[in-house]
């Protein structure tokens, strides 16, 4: 139902498009110089507002009709059968009249939810129909309103374009919006979880033991929640991959924007690019079945004990993972120093190496160092491959060779199974996520600073 | 008085200057001889000989395109980084041949110093765009020498007054023509013999234009300064010996005031009067 009211819409819209365009070049008689805006601007105008209110008008409905209609049914219900109830309880009760209408009978319902059942179903389709109903008449609404306004004088490019800026408008609102409700959210779960655990303990604590009980008979650890060893654990982690990443990235865009032949370059760039297009849970394998076992092997050749899981292997494949990152941006902020930079040392005498030590990596450092921290902030967002080669144990070590765990594998393991989130143990994923969020925050902030702060000073 | 000939051909080794002449009393610094130049297939000059002398300025004028900033370029060998570019001929620096393999033009580019176009300082203060010469050379151990250079490379260059005080602000934030005169002094820091200069003043106005001729007059006491410049008038305020260039070939060279009053050629008359170019 709701697919065809779009479609009909859609249809609707398209079709009043070039009836408008028609109608504005019928107004004039074909004499298009005599009309403000040509005819496809009307067109335009009529479609949109033939289109946008009843599309809008659909949006709002779809929202708003489940809350409606429940609170209806609630309503409906012999009295006192809801008195009484958590709103755990309530919405169980809603949801089985729900699979009664549906005709998902599974014990024998009550009479009451028989009967409810019953009036939901109605309710439903009245309201499918009505919805139908109403948008279609808004559409045409629309359409009388805005074909009566094609005139000559009409300025339909003006209601165009402002029609479409308010659609750009609404889009950007759309990104600005969901990304305050995820901030939002973080905060308010994280503050929940700070009633529970004291701040102090969560930032100060050495001791991460987060699989609490949340039911009775569980059988599990006594749970602490002391987030210093994965901090440490997302340290070391990123430190290796930068360690790793750093070099490589860089020298490979020296030699790109320096030394190698043109045709060399337009081959080797995008292959390094493809390394950021590799799925993480590729890197994943690689590290595990690949990287692991063979660092175990020549550590037990020079007699060294190496984990399975080990934050080398997962940090290292991390690394090779966000070279493209700094390469990538540091070959851009090379190739674009002036060439009059690289002729006056020249001039000067300097060789190559010093004039690209001494002259283009200072003056491209705002753009290396924006890539080196958006590879940092990518490295400690990095998930998959962690949870493959480096654990979910949280020990507080900077033993590159033993297991240790992130902050993004933590969430993920404290939201696997259990998802009531009314326990110490869910909300710590909050917490987690929020620090996670203001640390890549602050970093890409640094970065944004440190490029538009050094940009072009060399003009 | 006896005019040069515009172009020697069968030139020898070690040219020397003729007798007779009012240059002779000058010291050749540097020789161009039979220059020819390629950017891949296409040559750009043909033929070019040129003497260069010691304490003078020499005036490289002609029309747009006509191979002066490339000839300029061939005497530090700044050719040498551009992809597919070709040199034959001599060229000769005190006698010696700069196109010889062993000569190293890194070593070559201390001696002969070079200023662009367009200003182009280095991202870095003052004080290290000055210094910058002096330490990839070697040329200073301690901090003080360092600073000893600075400071005499900028009075040289006429910005010292202006900047005393300012040494470890970035270069890029002087004004256009504090940054051509912060490029000179970056260019004589390491103590060349020769001074190139590509239009120096071309992006200048009349003010630091003249401040800039007035050092130039003042280097040339102990330089060998070669100047392109789009300007008649600047060549005949600034130079001994103007060159002019067309289309690749050097059509003729002689004295200044000869150039600009009574030169051989019809083509240097049209282009010294405004008739072309
Ligand atoms: N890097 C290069 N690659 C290919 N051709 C070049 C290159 N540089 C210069 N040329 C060509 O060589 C010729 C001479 O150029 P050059 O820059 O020496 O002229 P110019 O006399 O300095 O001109 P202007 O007065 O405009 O600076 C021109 O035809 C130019 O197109
Ligand atoms: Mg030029």
């Amino acid at each position: 139902m709701l697919g065809y009211v779009l479609l009909l819409i859609t249809v609707l819209a398209v079709a009043s498009y070039f009836f408008g365009r028609k109608r504005a070049a019928a107004v004039v008689g074909g004499r298009q110089q005599e009309l403000h805006s040509r005819p496809s601007y009307h067109g335009a105008y009529v479609a949109a507002w033939v289109g946008l209110p009843s599309a809008f008008l659909v949006l709002i409905w779809l929202l708003l009709q489940g809350p409606v209609i429940d609170n209806l049914l609630l309503w409906s219900l012999p009295p006192g059968t809801v008195d009484g109830l958590t709103s755990g309880q309530i919405s169980l009760l809603l949801s089985e009249i729900k699979s009664v209408a549906a005709g998902n009978v599974f014990s024998e319902p009550s009479l009451a939810v028989q009967d409810a059942a019953a009036r939901y179903h109605s309710w439903q389709i009245i309201a499918r129909w009505a919805m139908a109903a109403v948008a279609l008449s808004i559409a045409l609404l629309g359409l009388f309103f805005a074909s009566r306004r094609i005139s000559p004088e009409f300025r339909a490019r003006h209601g165009a374009e402002h029609i479409l800026s308010g659609l750009m408008i609404a889009c950007s609102l759309i990104a600005i919006l969901t990304t305050l409700g995820i901030v939002l959210s973080l905060l308010i779960e994280a503050l929940r979880f700070f009633d529970r655990i004291p701040a102090l303990e969560f930032f100060f604590g050495l001791n991460w033991e987060p699989q609490i009980p949340i039911r009775e008979g569980q059988v599990t650890g006594g749970g602490a929640f002391g987030a210093i060893p994965v901090f440490t654990g997302t340290l070391l982690i990123a430190l290796i991959a930068m360690a790793v990443a750093t070099p490589i990235g860089l020298y490979s865009a020296i030699y790109l924007t320096e030394y190698a032949h043109p045709k060399v370059r337009a081959v080797i760039k995008p292959v390094l690019e493809l390394l950021a297009g590799i799925p993480t849970v590729v890197y994943g394998f690689f590290a595990v079945l690949t990287v692991a076992p063979a660092m175990r092997q020549f550590g037990d050749m020079i007699g060294v004990p190496i984990a399975p899981n080990s934050a080398l292997a997962a940090g290292g494949v991390m690394g090779i993972m966000i070279i493209p990152f700094i390469s990538s941006l540091s070959d851009d902020a090379i190739a674009a120093v002036p060439r009059a930079m690289r002729d006056g040392s020249y001039a000067m005498g300097a060789t190559k190496g010093e004039t690209i030590t001494k002259v283009l990596l200072p003056a491209a450092l705002p753009g290396i160092m924006g890539g080196i921290l958006l590879a940092v902030s990518r490295a400690i967002g990095e998930t998959m491959i962690v949870v493959m080669a480096a654990g979910i144990i949280a020990s507080l070590t900077a033993n590159p060779l033993e297991p240790v765990t992130t902050v993004t594998v933590q969430i993920v393991t404290l939201l696997i199974g259990d998802t009531e989130f009314d326990n110490p143990k869910t909300l710590a994923a909050f917490a987690l996520g929020l620090v996670l969020f203001l640390v890549t925050l602050a970093l890409n902030v640094l970065a944004l600073h440190i490029v538009r702060k050094y940009r072009e000073q060399y003009e | 008085m006896e005019a040069q000939p515009a172009v020697r051909v069968q030139a020898p080794a070690v040219p020397e200057p003729r007798e007779g002449q009012s240059v002779a009393r000058l010291e050749l610094k540097m020789a161009a001889r039979d220059v020819n130049l390629w950017y891949g297939e296409k040559q750009a000059l043909f033929g070019v000989s040129l003497d260069m002398f010691d304490s003078s300025v020499t005036a490289l004028i002609g029309p747009s395109g006509c191979g002066k900033s490339t000839f300029l370029r061939c005497l530090d060998r700044m050719n040498d980084v551009i992809d597919g570019c070709r040199v034959e001929g001599d060229i000769r620096l005190d006698g010696e041949d700069i196109y010889a393999p062993r000569v190293d033009p890194v070593q070559l580019r201390a001696r002969v110093g070079m200023v662009f176009q367009k200003p182009n300082p280095f991202p870095k203060s003052i004080f290290e765009n000055v210094a910058y010469g002096p330490r990839i050379h070697g040329l200073c151990k301690t901090k003080a020498e360092y600073a000893d250079v600075v400071e005499k490379s900028l009075t040289r260059a006429g910005l010292w007054d202006e900047v005393k005080d300012r040494l470890d602000e970035s270069g890029t934030g002087l004004s256009g023509g504090q940054q051509q005169r912060l490029c000179i002094a970056r260019a004589i820091s390491v103590n060349p013999e020769v001074l190139l200069m590509d239009e120096p003043c071309s992006a200048l106005d009349p003010i630091a234009t003249a401040k800039i001729e007035t050092l130039m007059d003042e280097l040339k006491k102990n330089l060998c300064i070669v100047i392109v410049t789009h300007s008649m008038q600047q060549a005949a305020r600034v130079s001994q010996r103007t060159a002019f260039f067309h289309l690749g070939k050097l059509v003729e060279v002689d004295e200044t005031s000869k150039i600009f009053t009574n030169p051989t050629d019809q083509r240097t008359q049209d282009y010294v009067t405004g008739r072309f170019g």
